[in-house]
């Protein structure tokens, strides 16, 4: 499904264009959420930054100072999506984004279906469970097409 | 005779040391959603490890809830959490002890 040209080092993306609407329908949706990053669905993206609660004053810190750099990185990435979901090969440095936007979906996705580990080799029964299952799959083949290349 | 005792020099206490001073370590937590490739890939891209390593810190994350990823001053350590964060994956920051 991805697979790199050993030529050009860019990466060929065989998507169905069911596919691609896929994702130029998914990531609209999550750049949305972003207008609000305390929404309790987005918590697996802005976690808190110090394990120990009590460290208030040092996280509302790190909140003020990074919280803003990350939800724009964020939406740089889920636009990024878009404007190449048709494309046919990607560079490097746009599959990296695209494993990026792909993972913070299927985490926004995962926390809303609230998934378990034991979840993973259950049928979807929902078309919401579907979406995460390919998902899930289309960045594994992202990473390896990625990995493959070292 | 005058009193010449010295004015009175209190010692620091443990809980006033600077955090300059301290480390701090990089955890990241288990979690149901990350792929077990795709958290060995981002150790490998963001700390430059070796697959080896990057594969059982992943491991000690999946199978033992945790893995220290790296250490630091509290900056250094801040920007780790930050950059682990913009991969989506669960990293929190402690005090070395």
């Amino acid at each position: 499904m991805i697979r790199r040209d050993r030529l050009t080092g860019e990466f060929q993306l065989s998507l169905s264009d069911e596919n691609r609407a896929v994702l130029r329908h998914l990531a609209p949706q999550l750049t949305e959420l972003l207008e609000d990053p305390g929404h309790p669905v987005l918590m697996r993206l802005f976690p808190p930054a110090y394990s120990d609660l009590a460290h208030v004053e040092k996280q509302e810190e790190y909140r003020h100072l990074m919280q803003e750099d990350l939800v724009a990185r964020h939406r740089e990435e889920l636009e990024l999506l878009v404007s190449t979901a048709d494309a046919k090969t990607l560079t490097e440095e746009q599959l990296q984004a695209w494993t990026r936007a792909l993972n913070s979906i299927r985490l926004v996705l995962g926390t809303y279906l609230d998934v378990s580990e034991e979840d993973e080799s259950r049928s979807p029964t929902t078309p919401e469970e579907s979406v995460y299952q390919w998902l899930t799959y289309l960045l594994g083949e992202a990473i390896e097409a990625l990995s493959g290349q070292t | 005779m005058a009193s010449t005792a010295p004015a009175e020099i209190k010692a620091p206490e443990v809980g006033e040391v600077t955090d300059l001073d301290r480390a701090w370590k990089v955890i990241v937590w288990n979690d149901p959603i990350n792929l077990m490739s795709y958290v060995t890939f981002v150790f490998q891209k963001l700390f430059g490890y070796s697959l080896d390593k990057a594969e059982k810190l992943m491991l000690d994350v999946h199978l033992k809830g945790k893995a220290i990823v790296s250490h630091g001053p509290r900056e250094k350590a801040e920007l780790d959490v930050f950059r682990l964060h913009e991969y989506g994956l669960w990293a929190t920051m402690e005090h070395d002890t």
